[in-house]
């Protein structure tokens, strides 16, 4: 059974049968990234626009990798040499882009809900790659297949996620993906990165302030990324995070044995979480990163190969019903 | 627009009937099928070329490994197929390199599907050749492809649809042409 994608704006309005599809699409490219050779004419002649106002290097070169092994070409746009810096607004630029006819915009920008602005006025299929404080759809996807690998399945997991959660749009669009798996959902940090509030995004959260009440029993351990430039004296110096927060080896034995850690990168060793365990066989981080291959390789074919009108009946179309 | 069933080319009894012979032609026509790998193509070749091998490998005891290719992928025609393809797994449980390949599809028609499949083998390494197996050959070629064992020819119309109804898949085993009617 297939879904129809016209954008990937976000996880939230997504249900879980549309997220098994793509999860289960991704599986032929998480196989793809074996093969000697990684080249496919699928999107050739396609052209996959890379409007990064955000500063990325790791998502970045993910989508470029995905599309140039789909046979797509890319337009790299990013926010250091941008005409942003010149004045320009967000929707002349994209205009602008458009003018010289991409197939797909993959779009990451420092405000929440940028996608959906330029969604709503292009006709070609929006990938968001991250939206200030809101989603970052590919990354939860990404962490759900390997969540998915590991444990044999994603119902029920019962999932830890500590660190910045207000500022992590990683946080949310994982919150939205595993509550619609009915997942056990356990947030940890610092009260000021911890509000009340996040209760609400989905059932079934709880807010736990103190690492070591919040590991116990869990599956799957997420570390988020600590901006250094948010630890500052008084309210948080960096040596308090460490003592209170960091993912250590002791620290990691409450939780289940065998127990999964992930961390959406790029890390910072002897900050947010030990080396040993950054190391350690628990660690799922690199996977994380060729399933996130994957996964773009998936959605950019589905957006893309699937975004023209039907034109005619195909003729080998009993076939290809298959 | 919807399809009737204009008549059945073969029952329950002439398909297996038809890949008993088939199976021996193969045998035959490959010095012993002593290296011999079969490759079902996408939905119903997969179950053809299961029961081929399993003849195969009782008349012969050549090892004949089964794969199974999916060309979403590799197709030539993404636009005009279903609103929105589903790409699955290939699983070819053996190396492509040196083997002698056959390929096994349902239905020869245009030759597109069997391009695609070769373009998909070639990305995973140089078999020694490729050659094809399929149970129906309905003509109207757009492409020089041929099958080597075919289990019946026949002439159809561009408006007509062979349908293949394996036990495997559809729970009912026959081939029928049907119709296209507005």
């Amino acid at each position: 059974m297939s879904h129809r994608f016209r954008h990937l704006l976000g996880i939230e309005p997504l249900d879980a049968a549309q997220i098994t599809f793509l999860l289960d699409q991704a599986k032929p490219f998480q196989e793809f990234q074996r093969h000697p050779l990684k080249k496919l004419a699928t999107l050739r002649g396609k052209t996959v626009a890379l409007l990064f106002f955000e500063s990325s290097t790791r998502t970045r070169i993910s989508f470029a990798t995905a599309a140039a092994r789909l046979g797509a070409d890319t337009m790299n746009l990013q926010a250091e040499s941008s005409s942003l810096k010149k004045g320009e607004s967000l929707v002349d630029t994209v205009h602008t882009l458009l003018a010289m006819k991409p197939d797909a915009i993959v779009m990451r920008h420092s405000s929440s809900g940028a996608a959906e602005l330029v969604a709503a006025r292009v006709d070609v299929p929006v990938i968001n790659a991250g939206d200030g404080l809101h989603e970052h759809p590919t990354q939860a996807l990404l962490d759900a297949l390997t969540i998915r690998d590991r444990r044999g399945k994603l119902e029920g997991c019962k999932i830890t996620i500590f660190g910045d959660i207000l500022h992590s749009r990683v946080a949310r669009s994982n919150i939205h993906l595993l509550s619609k798996f009915g997942a056990q959902i356990t947030l940890c940090g610092p009260a000021m990165w911890l509000p009340r509030e996040l209760e609400c995004l989905a059932p079934n959260i709880r807010l736990v302030p103190r690492l070591e009440e919040a590991l116990k029993g869990a599956e799957v351990v997420m570390a988020l990324r600590i901006q250094q430039e948010r630890l500052h004296e008084p309210s948080l110096p960096a040596e308090e995070y460490i003592l209170n927060y960091q993912l250590t080896p002791a620290r990691l034995r409450l939780a289940s044995p065998d127990a999964i850690v992930m961390h959406p990168g790029p890390m910072i060793r002897g900050l947010e979480i030990d080396p040993a365990v950054a190391d350690s066989p628990q660690s799922c981080v690199l996977e994380q990163v060729t399933n996130g291959l994957a996964v773009r390789m998936a959605i950019l074919f589905e957006l893309i190969a699937g975004s023209a009108e039907p034109k005619e009946q195909a003729k080998d179309s009993s076939h290809a019903a298959d | 627009m919807h399809v009737v069933e204009k008549r059945q080319l073969m029952s329950a009894v002439e398909i297996p009937r038809t890949l008993d012979r088939l199976a021996h032609e193969i045998v035959e026509k490959s010095g012993g099928a002593k290296d011999l790998a079969l490759i079902g193509v996408r939905r119903r070749g997969i179950p053809l070329a299961e029961r081929l091998a399993k003849i195969i490998r009782a008349s012969s005891r050549a090892q004949v490994p089964v794969g199974t290719l999916d060309i979403t992928l590799y197709r030539d025609d993404l636009s005009t197929v279903a609103p929105q393809p589903v790409v699955q797994a290939s699983e070819i449980p053996f190396a492509i390199d040196g083997s002698d390949i056959l390929l096994v599809d349902d239905v020869l028609y245009t030759g597109r599907t069997v391009r695609a499949a070769m373009n998909g083998l070639f990305d995973l390494g140089r078999p020694r050749r490729i050659r094809l197996c399929v149970l129906i050959d309905r003509g109207h070629r757009e492409l020089p492809v041929e099958a080597t064992f075919v289990g019946r020819s026949v002439e159809t119309s561009d408006t007509e649809i062979i349908e293949v109804r394996l036990q495997e898949i559809d729970h009912d085993e026959r081939v029928m042409v049907m119709d296209r009617v507005d």
